[in-house]
């Protein structure tokens, strides 16, 4: 009975759905009060039905109703309750039923506080995220519904979750991820209401700031997560893997970064709103792509579990549709929004300019490594992956001048300033950080890594001249402190890379109990093996004591996991984290005679890459929420 | 003009895009044939004792003469009794030397299942650490092989085997090789 109430509410929700883009749709052009009267109704009914039938699959997965396919293939008995509700997102079909889940409650938020805002852009706005809520929507019910039923024979036992997602980080990783991409449909939507109006004036880019940077953050946290997951997860200490459905989230983050940059020029200055919409078009249609990459089976990797072509077809008819309608749209509309503003080719409105085009070459660096693949393979030229010494040859070049004008964007004036007034400003920062930069790679490390010198460099200078701003700035808003910690976040976020890769030490041994291995300072003595015994797994933990120059600092337990049910093999490595080093311990292969072979790490500064990523995210919140509270009349 | 084109640009991008990505799904693709590293290459040299006799063994020179079936199943994986389903079945109607290996199971059980569901398998390797399947690079369970008579990997399969997948690429492949 549940599941089928599930899914009826769901066949609900798309009626509600349609109802919001035709008749929506209908009222703007023929009939305004229509459109008015049902605005909220529509999206009040949508959001409710959607949340009936996501509650019910939850509530399938608390009781174990095995009946369900989704719910037999996805969660066991053995599985802790905490990880059946997260078990919900754990498969393709869950989880598109989470992502129209997350674009209701988008779409409720918008629809309840925009009331500053002219009716009829509402109701556009709200008809647009209709259209894609009723693409998404008949595409579970299609292809992928998640309250089938597996009868009359009911398994009395499920398959139990992936083992690499009962983790606390994939808890909370997807849905902070979708948060990100959902929250992008916002900016489209306004996009594509700017484009029928064919206006789009300050008001309304003051309204659609705050939300666009609440995406950003979001998909900030989501990346930063799903990073801190593959670290602790993985078992060899990387942190991010160029794979492909990694690189899917990337993208609209690097265009979304443009966006919000370009979205506080087009309000502050008038300029570039055609570009802003663009840009906001990319942003969703990049999510949408993301969505496709991980879900279509076209690109095979290590996330992408669910492969069906069927979907795959579907999907990119509903991207064609989305996308293409809306680029369209774009080159017959777009120079109604045209405006020539004047500004000086060394002003801020320039900088932001600059920060835009790198940010976008950067991301159709990343889309082209990401999808050329499957160029040579349709050419028929073979297989082949594109690996990480591509995206760091083509990233790494191209992010030095960006970080190098983040230091001056915000010492730079609006429409003009004069380069020896802003040179004479910044050479004290610039000096600075160029002497500690490389005194302290090539004196105090000793170092002779460029790479190395140039990340200290540039995060000194960020820093430095983004302080040298708050000492310059009159007007400090909330806004200007968020983009302060903002940039600092991106400047410990580059620290930590630096540090992190270059410093980072590793080795690979065998060890039988009572072993030692010491790296640096520290040594790991192997004190015991024993059996683990967990409510769904079995296996060996490895105690291992810990000494710094002699001095005992702590115990570290790696477990090597059996997942009965699943029957996978899990590292889960013991970290030791600092705020200036993590100590990774991670079990390998059992050898003879009961030895065992481990890999042992050392590596600093490794969490100030997410604390960084954090500082980003909270820069953003504040920004977002000081443009919410300035009003503007 | 001019300036129209460029708000064009993006569109044009985009259906080019759009165009080879179409193409690619056209194709057949088919995620349970993640290329093997071993295909067309020798089976690996193994040798390991059966599930039901510990003094009789499967090893390579079972897989020489003749074209073979080496399947990979548990008893842990519910997937697998689809594929034992459709194993049963080709073993009574075909022709057919199907090998096992049992992988990462439990004897008691693994004898259990196969009085109970029966026995599509010549022979069953009981590979209870799964060090002969790391040998044969296996993914995980079930996962199929098809040997020729030379003893060279032809054909590997992960998941389930389907009746689609029988008749398509697997039948064919056997009769050619038997040829």
């Amino acid at each position: 009975m549940v599941p089928e109430l599930g899914h009826f509410a769901l066949i609900l929700a798309l009626v509600f759905s349609l109802l919001q883009a035709s008749l929506l749709f209908y009222g703007v052009f023929k009939n305004q009060k229509l459109a008015e009267a049902y605005l909220l109704p529509l999206t009040y009914g949508q959001f409710c039905f959607v949340f009936l039938s996501y509650a019910l699959l939850a509530y399938s997965f608390i009781v174990n109703d095995f009946s369900i396919l989704y719910v037999a293939q996805n969660s066991s008995t053995q599985l802790p309750w905490i990880y059946r509700l997260t078990a919900v997102w754990g498969s393709h079909e869950g989880s598109l039923l989470l992502w129209v889940f997350i674009l209701s409650i988008w779409t409720l938020g918008i629809a309840q506080f925009s009331k500053p805002l002219d009716k009829k852009t509402m109701a556009i706005v709200i008809a647009v995220l209709g259209i894609i809520a009723t693409g998404f929507i008949l595409f579970i019910l299609m292809t992928s519904n998640p309250f089938l039923r597996l009868l009359p024979q009911v398994p009395l036992e499920g398959r139990d979750l992936n083992p690499l997602l009962q983790d606390l980080g994939f808890l909370i990783h997807p849905p902070m991820l979708y948060m990100g991409y959902v929250g992008f449909s916002v900016a489209f939507s306004f996009s594509i209401a700017a484009l029928i109006v064919g206006r789009l004036d300050a008001q309304f880019i003051h309204w659609v700031r705050p939300w666009t940077l609440f995406a950003w953050c979001f998909l900030t946290l989501g990346i930063a997560l799903g990073s801190w997951w593959a670290y602790r997860e993985l078992g060899w200490g990387g942190w991010w893997f160029w794979d492909p459905v990694e690189n899917a989230s990337l993208l609209p983050w690097l265009v979304g970064t443009a966006l919000i940059h370009a979205l506080a020029n087009a309000e502050k200055r008038d300029a570039f709103k055609s570009w802003t919409v663009l840009l906001a078009i990319l942003a969703f249609s990049l999510s949408l792509l993301g969505t496709f990459l991980v879900r279509s089976g076209v690109l095979t990797s290590v996330h992408a579990f669910a492969n069906d072509a069927k979907r795959g077809i579907y999907i990119l008819l509903f991207l064609f549709v989305v996308i293409g309608s809306s680029l369209s749209l774009y080159a017959w509309r777009s120079s109604s929004l045209r405006k020539e503003v004047f500004f000086s080719p060394f002003s801020r409105e320039s900088l932001l300019l600059a920060n835009n085009v790198i940010l976008v070459v950067i991301m159709s660096a990343v889309l082209l490594g990401t999808l050329y693949p499957l160029f040579i393979e349709t050419l028929g030229l073979g297989k082949i992956s594109v690996g990480s010494p591509y995206f760091n040859a083509i990233f790494i070049p191209l992010m030095v001048p960006l970080l190098f004008l983040m230091g001056l964007g915000p010492n730079c004036q609006w429409q003009q300033m004069s380069f020896s007034l802003l040179f004479k400003r910044l050479r004290m920062s610039l000096l600075l950080s160029l002497l500690i930069g490389i005194s302290l790679t090539y004196g105090w490390m000793r170092s002779s890594d460029l790479l190395t010198c140039v990340g200290i460099t540039l995060a000194l200078w960020i820093t430095l001249s983004t302080l040298q701003s708050v000492y310059r700035q009159t007007q400090r808003t909330q806004s200007f402190y968020g983009m302060v910690i903002a940039h600092i976040g991106v400047a410990v976020c580059i620290l930590g890379i630096t540090f992190s890769t270059t410093y980072q030490q590793e080795r690979h041994v065998r060890l039988s109990p009572g072993d030692l291995v010491s790296i640096g300072q520290y040594s790991f003595q192997l004190e015991k093996i024993e059996k683990l015994v967990g409510s769904n797994y079995g296996g060996f933990s490895a105690k291992f004591l810990v000494k710094k120059n002699n001095h005992r600092i702590a115990e570290m337990d790696a477990q090597k996991r059996n997942y009965h049910i699943a029957g996978m093999m899990m590292t889960d490595a013991a970290i030791q984290a600092g705020f200036f080093r993590d100590l990774y311990v991670s079990l390998g292969e059992p050898l003879d005679k009961g030895a065992w072979s481990v890999r042992v790490y050392y590596k600093p500064f490794i969490r100030w890459i997410w604390l960084g990523a954090l500082l980003m995210m909270l820069g953003g919140i504040l920004a977002a929420w000081g443009i919410h509270s300035r009003r503007r009349v | 003009m001019k300036s129209r084109f460029i708000y064009l640009m993006p569109l044009l991008i985009f259906i080019g895009l759009f165009i080879v990505v179409f193409i690619r799904l056209q194709m057949p693709i088919d995620p349970h044939e993640i290329p093997t590293a071993l295909l067309n290459q020798p089976i690996p040299q193994f040798e390991i004792t059966l599930l039901n006799n510990e003094k009789q063994s499967l090893s390579t020179k079972d897989f020489m003469g003749h074209v073979s079936i080496l399947n990979v199943w548990a008893t842990w994986c519910v997937t697998c009794r689809e594929d034992h389903e459709l194993l049963m079945k080709l073993a009574k109607s075909e022709p057919l030397i199907i090998y096992g290996l049992n992988y990462k199971d439990s004897k008691q059980e693994s004898l259990a299942w196969l009085a109970r569901l029966g026995n599509p398998y010549r022979k069953v390797g009981f590979d209870q650490q799964g060090r002969v399947a790391i040998d044969w690079g296996v993914y995980g369970t079930p996962e199929t092989f098809i040997i020729d008579k030379t003893g060279l990997i032809r054909y590997r399969h992960t998941g389930p085997l389907t009746e689609s997948v029988w008749k398509k690429e697997i039948k064919p492949l056997i009769v050619e090789l038997q040829a």
